[in-house]
């Protein structure tokens, strides 16, 4: 009777234990479900900072919003993020970019490459003095004195590896970022550009250390402000 | 003799008409004016909400373009389609299209010229849609703003470029008729099949097509989507996506939010509930689960399902297989396959990881994704995309190893499955 009991209990236990549902605890939280995005867009250790990946964490929330938008909508071509965004809304969106542009980042000393002096030179005239002669406006004049961008629609420039930097310059020049459609001031600047400023620029900012914020809004000049319009906005561009 | 009296006939009897009405509408004017735009905005109304069911801007939409504009582009091997505007612009658009030319191309597969059109269209499928609900469509397109966008021509190869040979096609492939109701069913059912087989053209995917891109039978047993790289399972055999033994609310759930506990819309379903489904009434909604779930078959074979034994090679190919599930996916998952009820969907069980093609497993490893964010789910987990992580040797290991883990039985999947898997995205 004693033997039948204690079997009697450990199988109703094991049972028991069977029943109990092993389903995994998923957090609630917007970080979790940001996971599909912080593969590729986190931790710079453990992405390598050859890789690809653009720096998301604390860019302006409109500039992310609309590349966001831009993506899904065929806007801004890069298909892995198309395929990922293709059937969220606006407003889930508008949350994932408000997410990253607050959200807390460290991001290590970056290394220099080598540069010539004349490089150097030609970069550092460009990024804070522009070129009158050509209509070049300075980089800083619309992402701002430490480059780290403008709110909220301008992104920064730091904490963008070499090869993302060099793919977004030939984009804009070649007419594959917003495939050409829309006129937009930085593809008229990057088409000015020569090729030797080009290397020069994106071998240059990676070495830059990434700190501090965007710059408020309402700091750009009324010129950048014209000329830029189109990337000013929130509202939806449609082809 | 008879021909004058016609003609007298016909004379007077515009004049009796002209005489009575003017009468009677000096009388009744206003108000019939009133009741006359009520009911005409009630029919446009009636029209979004079909155009919804059969997902008219899914098609005649661009990526990012103006609604119902068209210029979206369906690739497949007759040559390359590109969806007409629909807006009612006179010059790019069915601005100077009536009611008839538009019933014409839903119920017949012809244009307002005469052309036939290609079965791109799914006239084969929307020839079973009521003058009535053709007439509202109708109504609702002539009540959008006009958008005036030229898009490009088709580019079809030879010969399918050829309107005899179309028209061949048609005599041989189309059956026109408007849904007939089965009378031994309820109401509701010949509702669900009424949308399923007509506006939700459900078998213009979930049908295999043939090699002249005719859709092989009228049933929904599942087939590789033309031009889409996406296999759109069976909704009828118990081993795809046949909802046979689902509870009715499990069906709605699945079709009206994206997910289920145990089962989640991916790739081209996914985009069909958020632009279509999501919008439906739940009366549509449950009768097109009745529906489905009636043409659903059972598994008896379920619980008795050997599965045989594994030779040493199998068994290393998955062992390595598994090595990569615990560094990727496990985290989400789960050690046991058994994923996190309506955010991970298991996969242990999961019809759509053993199904006999495992394209969309593979897909859905290569490229990620969201499931579509809708009322019900407003803000989804996703999966990353894997294809610039693990090389297609890992996934091929990968998809291997989840199609026969945890009592799953399917074949295995060598890295060129993967690479063929790959293409025509966006």
């Amino acid at each position: 009777m004693k033997l039948f009991i204690v079997i009697w209990l450990s199988l109703g236990f094991s049972l028991a234990n069977a029943a109990q549902p092993m389903f995994l605890e998923v957090p609630d939280t917007l970080e979790e479900r940001v996971k599909p995005c912080t593969l590729c867009h986190g931790d710079i250790d453990r992405t390598g900072q050859d890789a690809y990946y653009p720096r998301i964490a604390g860019k302006p929330t409109g500039y992310l919003f609309n590349q966001l938008r831009n993506f899904r909508d065929g806007r801004r071509y890069y298909q892995p993020m198309a395929i990922l965004l293709e059937n969220l809304s606006d407003e889930y969106m508008r949350e994932i970019a408000h997410y990253f542009a607050t959200l807390p980042y460290v991001y290590p000393q970056p290394k220099s490459r080598a540069m010539s002096s004349e490089q150097i030179e030609t970069v550092e005239n460009l990024i804070y003095k522009g070129d009158s002669m050509r209509d070049l406006p300075a980089c800083s004049a619309c992402h701002g004195d430490a480059l780290m961008g403008v709110e909220p629609f301008i992104p920064g420039l730091l904490g963008l590896p070499h090869a993302y930097l060099a793919a977004q310059f030939g984009g804009w020049r070649h007419g594959g970022i917003m495939r050409g459609q829309i006129p937009d001031c930085m593809s008229e600047i990057a088409n000015k550009l020569t090729q030797y400023e080009v290397n020069a620029l994106v071998m240059w900012l990676p070495g830059r250390p990434v700190a501090g914020k965007p710059a408020q809004s309402g700091t750009l000049a009324p010129e950048m402000v014209r000329r830029c319009r189109h990337l000013l906005s929130e509202k939806e561009i449609v082809q | 003799m008879s021909g004058s009296f016609q003609w007298w006939w016909k004379g007077s009897r515009q004049m009796i008409i002209a005489i009575a009405g003017g009468l009677l509408g000096m009388s009744l004017a206003s108000g019939q004016v009133l009741a006359s735009a009520t009911a005409t905005e009630a029919v446009v109304q009636q029209g979004a909400y079909l155009a919804r069911a059969g997902n008219c801007m899914g098609c005649h939409t661009t990526r990012g373009g103006k609604p119902y504009a068209g210029g979206r582009r369906l690739n497949t091997p007759f040559g390359e389609f590109v969806t007409p505007n629909i807006t009612p612009d006179n010059e790019t658009g069915i601005g100077q299209w009536s009611a008839d030319d538009f019933w014409q191309a839903m119920h017949h597969g012809q244009s307002r010229d005469g052309r036939y059109l290609y079965p791109a269209f799914p006239y084969t499928e929307y020839t079973k849609v009521t003058r009535e609900d053709a007439d509202a469509i109708f109504a609702y397109l002539r009540s959008l703003t006009p958008v005036r966008q030229t898009n490009l021509p088709h580019r079809i190869r030879s010969p399918y470029d050829n309107q005899l040979l179309l028209f061949l096609w048609r005599v041989w492939y189309f059956k026109e008729g408007v849904y007939e109701a089965d009378l031994s069913k309820s109401e509701e059912w010949n509702r669900g099949a009424y949308l399923v087989q007509g506006l939700g053209h459900c078998d213009a995917c979930h049908t295999a097509r043939n090699v002249w891109g005719a859709s092989q039978d009228d049933k929904l047993t599942g087939g590789e989507i033309m031009g889409h790289y996406w296999y759109a399972p069976s909704l009828i055999a118990p081993q795809e996506a046949g909802v046979g033994d689902w509870p009715i609310e499990t069906i709605v759930e699945l079709l009206s939010t994206g997910i289920t506990s145990d089962a989640v819309t991916t790739g081209p379903m996914a985009t069909i509930v958020r632009q279509s489904l999501q919008h439906l009434s739940p009366e549509d909604m449950r009768a097109m689960a009745v529906y489905l779930q009636s043409i659903g078959k059972p598994d008896p074979a379920r619980k008795t399902r050997r599965i045989p034994d594994m030779p040493e090679g199998v068994r290393q190919y998955l062992a390595r297989g598994e090595l990569v599930y615990e560094k990727y996916c496990q985290d989400c998952h789960g050690e046991s396959g058994q994923g996190a009820p309506g955010i991970y969907p298991p996969l242990a069980g999961n019809r759509s990881v053993t199904m006999k093609s495992p394209l969309n497993t593979i897909r859905s490893v290569l490229y990620g994704g969201y499931p579509p964010s809708t009322a019900g789910n407003p803000r989804p987990y996703g999966m990353p995309p894997y294809q610039h992580i693990i090389r297609d040797a890992e996934i091929a290991q990968v998809v291997s190893y989840i199609r026969n883990a945890w009592g799953n039985f399917g074949s295995l999947v060598s890295p060129l499955d993967v690479d063929q898997s790959r293409g025509n995205e966006f």
